[in-house]
């Protein structure tokens, strides 16, 4: 009786496996500094040029000389090893979400890139975490990588979820509940009739943030790949879907859940709303705000940046991003951007910003006196068009 | 060698290394806005040898091996904290950077007092009280016994 993690890993939790890797991602941050490690090494070919994923994404367009740099040694390796999945600059994207939209990802893989938010592809059946730039080369000269296999956290999220409660609030809602480590070092499965009804988009946006508690991997069962009945969970966890409002995490942590309806009495001002980010940009995201903003007008800077070249497309196409544009807000071609306080859309001393992206530790978005408030994009759009934190349901 | 104390828990890799200095992977130029955004003190503060002491959930966040870098520039010899997050635990394995945890650290340590530690028996000293630490796994002694994963390459 395994569980699915156990399954995909080959072990049972506690057991040291080695395993063969199905996909690895790279982007422009971590991986120029594994590229150099090989170099070092005298490794000049990777091990399979076919099951590596190349996103330049952090800070492209490149925002200065030393990230074109960056950009640079990223393309010219890629090029040189016939990294065969490119997404440059032209078809690029965010890679938490370019991945799972281009198809790489399938269920029963092992996958692993180089950013903690990896963990987001196990909403799509696959064991996938983040790791570091020495991994990272060790997986690109080998194919192979070691992984500890974590005991499960089991989230059974049942019943329905209430109108205007999205998937961003139930993986905040998770978050506030077990603590930034609640989930340290284990895998965080989630299931039960409102997982079951979800989107693959929506399964995305929840699994993307299982690191936010700590998680080693978050994961979400498929026909084909499942826990057995009567498997090891290490807990389980039941919450009913309607016990779940909307939510804003306050500064500095994740966790810092707040009820919508109370964060409105606090009457936060905000200087910046961003839409956007591998949590939140995806063409459901753009629908949600787009729905929010349209015929409105922002009453603050308002940053929307769609995930991928092809989520952009699709919102030129369906009229969203002329929407946008008439409410007031900024429209970017994808990148992360503002999310970790890169560029398009960084915060100044004292400035407050609402956001449909994964963090808001001290200095995140800019400088160590600004603030980040977590939140879905409903959430966002409506606090936009109010200048302050507000329940967009009503 | 001394520690520096910081007895929150979540000292994350954005306060470690904020991210707009992620367009470097030089350690040089990474050390020397180590702690920045939480301990503007620290690289002039901190000498070679030195640990940070620190509550639960250490280096969590982002995967940004550029926090390991950035402390083990500065001469930090390692980060002795009640437990770590996963991530930033495997990139201190693989950088030959102690990562030891230690759940009973007294909530007065300060920031100045020496430091004195035992690898081999699991021991360190410091504020006037002998700690015991979880004894390292073997197959992460084992890593780093070779100096970081990239070197068991080599080996098979």
């Amino acid at each position: 009786m395994l569980t699915i993690t156990e399954k995909i890993l080959g072990g049972m939790a506690g057991e040291l496996v080695d395993r063969e890797i199905d996909l690895m991602m790279c982007h422009e941050v971590t991986t120029p500094p594994a590229i150099k490690m090989l170099k070092e090494k005298g490794i000049t070919k990777v091990w399979n040029p076919d099951k590596i994923v190349v996103t330049p994404d952090h800070f492209v367009p490149n925002k200065d000389i030393k990230s074109a740099e960056l950009a640079k040694e990223l393309n010219d390796w890629a090029i040189e090893q016939g990294i065969k999945h490119y997404y440059k600059l032209g078809c690029h994207g965010v890679c938490h979400a370019i991945l799972p939209e281009q198809g790489h990802v399938k269920p029963g893989m092992v996958i692993v890139g180089a950013d903690s938010h990896t963990c987001t592809y196990g909403a799509l059946g696959c064991f996938s975490t983040g790791i570091g730039s020495t991994d990272c080369a060790f997986v690109l000269a080998t194919g192979k990588l070691w992984f500890k296999v974590p005991e499960t956290i089991r989230f059974n999220i049942n019943g329905k979820l209430k109108p205007g409660v999205t998937a961003k609030d139930v993986i905040l809602y998770i978050i506030k509940m077990i603590g930034v480590d609640g989930a340290q070092y284990k895998a965080m499965e989630f299931g039960g009739d409102v997982i079951k009804n979800m989107t693959d988009e929506e399964k995305l946006t929840i699994c993307n943030m299982a690191i936010e508690a700590g998680g080693k991997n978050g994961i979400i069962e498929t026909p084909e790949y499942f826990s057995d009945p009567g498997c090891n969970y290490e807990k389980v966890i039941e919450i009913a879907g309607e016990e779940i409002e909307p939510l804003v995490a306050y500064p500095h942590l994740p966790s810092n859940g707040k009820d919508i309806k109370d964060a409105e009495k606090d009457n936060i001002i905000i200087d910046q709303a961003f839409i956007g980010s591998c949590t939140n940009g995806r063409f459901s995201d753009m629908q949600a705000a787009h729905e929010i903003l349209k015929g409105k007008k922002v009453a603050c800077r308002t940053i929307i940046i769609p995930a991928t070249t092809e989520v952009y497309k699709k919102c030129l196409q369906a009229g969203i991003i002329a929407d946008f544009i008439d409410a007031g807000c900024v429209v970017s071609t994808p990148t992360c951007g503002p999310c970790l306080g890169g560029h398009m859309g960084v915060l100044a001393k004292g400035e407050k910003c609402i956001s449909t992206t994964n963090r808001n530790f001290v200095g995140r978005m800019g400088s160590p006196e600004s603030e980040v408030y977590l939140a879905s994009p409903q959430i966002v759009a409506a606090s936009a068009i109010a200048g302050k934190i507000v329940d967009h349901r009503k | 060698m001394k520690i520096h104390v910081y007895p929150r828990n979540n000292i994350n890799t954005d306060e470690i290394i904020p991210a707009r200095y992620l367009n470097s992977d030089e350690e040089k130029e990474l050390t020397k806005h180590a702690m920045e955004d939480i301990d503007t003190e620290f690289v002039k503060r901190v000498q070679p040898g030195d640990f940070i002491v620190a509550g639960e959930d250490f280096g969590c966040g982002s995967s940004r091996e550029h926090a390991i870098w950035a402390l083990r520039g500065a001469g930090v010899k390692g980060v002795i904290a009640k437990s770590f997050a996963r991530i930033f635990y495997r990139n201190a394995i693989n950088n030959g950077f102690l990562a030891i945890e230690c759940k009973t650290l007294d909530e007065n340590l300060k920031t100045g007092e020496e430091i004195v530690i035992d690898l081999d028996n699991g021991k360190f000293i410091t504020g006037g009280k002998q700690y015991t630490f979880s004894p390292i796994p073997k197959f992460v002694k084992d890593i780093m016994d070779k100096g970081g994963l990239l070197n068991t390459i080599i080996d098979s």
